[in-house]
């Protein structure tokens, strides 16, 4: 098959990361990688990918900059409010029949939905025997994650979404403001565990009785996304939950038959086989 | 450049803001049950899910309509509107069939979904069989979209905005000089008409 001289380049780029820095993104969707080198391509004054990658080879100063183009993705605090409604009045209360929680939230950048989650768990009384594992490939965004710091105009679009979400009181009993900035209070943090981890690369490393996964997996080709649902698949405990974008679909996985779908609307499927 | 006919298009991008919705309401009716083209839109909406586009239009439309979801595969005679705070794509898979794809990067000009981002995407997938058609809107999103399915050998079709409810976008895309037809609503409804019309 003649294939474009684009659609070499990119494969080239792929394959010299992954050769050079193990950093695996030879599995991502095409048209979000394409956006992103783009991107990438402008900010480091690169006419082509073939530019490009050979700075990237040479310059191993360039990485984590590039790491921050390709993998970061901004998100807010409750975004999609009905997704941590169901959770709160639907999972919540089968969660509650468990002596000890442990919860995975996979693609965490820089922390938003963690602490979401966190501070869901606490309102509703069950973080005290909560452990959640926040992990990302992202070692600069898990190292902002980890600091659960944010800026103060972003507070009120958190705020917004928390109370649609059917929070108990007000967000602000769960950061301290300062200088310009919002810091989650540390006894979220003391229920939470910032890793590295690479759903291309690594394996599952726990029982979890929930995975949150939101907007991470359509970064990822079919067959990359079949490994990730896997390894959720492999970490669930039975009647475990998988919660995903509004957007995504687990219809479309070679995994499908292992989960049963508990609220449709809201993307929270239930494992219901290995 | 040679453009081709329109019996030949497998996909058609539509675009649209301010005003979007009433236009869609005169062309989406104007396709033929026959289509085997693929229609892809993005309107600029307030964020809110559901979105009621897909509702709002399956009773209006001889073809499928669906709200987008991530891998689904591309089906011919089918329509797919972006899901609200998405962007829309399409990939290519290996076995050379087409699925949509979908992305929560940065907005772009402040639109999420954007349609320079889908255009982009499907001019790059399609090329010369690719079809896209630019409506009223109040800001410039869809011009560089535009221009890139104009670059790829598509057949480029933009609102003309004499008639449009908000004229930014459609005055923005003709100013390009490279839209191929700037019609009425009626006239692009008669074009689309012409969709999968046996060869």
């Amino acid at each position: 098959m003649n294939e474009r001289v684009g659609d070499i380049e990119l494969r080239l780029l792929l394959e010299a990361l992954y050769l050079r820095y193990h950093y695996d993104f030879r599995s991502y969707a095409r048209s979000s990688l394409r956006r992103r080198l783009r991107v990438a391509m402008d900010k480091f004054g690169c006419q082509s990918l073939s530019q490009l990658q050979h700075r990237l080879l040479h310059e191993a100063a360039l990485m984590p900059e590039l790491m921050n183009i390709l993998t970061v993705q901004v998100t807010d605090m409750f975004r999609d409010p009905p997704y941590f409604r169901a959770l709160r009045e639907r999972v919540v209360p089968l969660l509650r029949t468990y002596p000890s929680l442990k919860v995975w939230v996979a693609g965490c950048s820089t922390g938003e939905e963690a602490y979401s989650i966190a501070i869901l768990l606490k309102e509703e009384g069950l973080l005290e025997r909560t452990l959640i594992y926040a992990t990302d490939i992202n070692t600069v965004a898990l190292e902002k994650a980890q600091a659960g710091v944010y800026e103060i105009d972003r507070i009120s679009g958190f705020s917004e979404n928390h109370r649609k979400s059917g929070g108990h009181g007000s967000l602000s009993a769960h950061y301290t403001a300062a200088y310009g900035k919002a810091a989650f209070d540390r006894s979220l943090k003391a229920h939470m565990t910032f890793a590295d981890h690479s759903l291309s690369t690594d394996s599952a490393f726990s029982e979890v009785q929930l995975v949150s996964c939101r907007n991470v997996l359509i970064y990822f080709s079919r067959a990359l996304q079949d490994r990730a649902v896997e390894l959720f698949r492999d970490s669930l405990c039975y009647k475990g939950f998988l919660g995903i974008g509004s957007s995504e679909s687990l219809r479309f996985s070679a995994h499908s038959a292992s989960f049963t779908e508990f609220s449709v609307d809201d993307r929270i499927y239930q494992k219901v086989a290995s | 450049m040679n453009r081709r006919p329109l019996e030949e298009i497998s996909a058609v991008v539509i675009g649209a803001s301010a005003g979007g919705v009433e236009a869609l309401g005169v062309l989406l009716p104007a396709l033929p049950a026959r289509c085997r083209a693929a229609v892809l839109i993005v309107v600029h909406m307030p964020r809110q899910r559901p979105s009621l586009l897909k509702d709002l239009f399956t009773a209006r439309c001889p073809l499928q309509v669906r709200e987008a979801q991530d891998k689904q595969p591309v089906e011919p005679g089918t329509v797919y509107f972006a899901p609200p705070d998405y962007h829309l794509m399409v990939e290519t898979n290996e076995d050379a069939s087409v699925a949509l794809a979908l992305s929560v990067d940065e907005p772009v000009h402040f639109s999420r979904p954007s349609i320079d981002v889908l255009f982009e995407s499907a001019a790059e997938c399609w090329g010369d069989r690719l079809m896209a058609i630019i409506l009223t809107g109040a800001n410039s999103d869809g011009v560089q979209g535009l221009a890139a399915v104009s670059r790829l050998g598509g057949i480029t079709v933009v609102q003309d905005p004499g008639e449009a409810v908000a004229d930014t976008l459609p005055a923005g895309a003709v100013r390009t000089g490279l839209a191929q037809h700037v019609l009425p609503l009626a006239g692009i409804g008669a074009m689309l008409s012409q969709l999968g019309r046996a060869p």
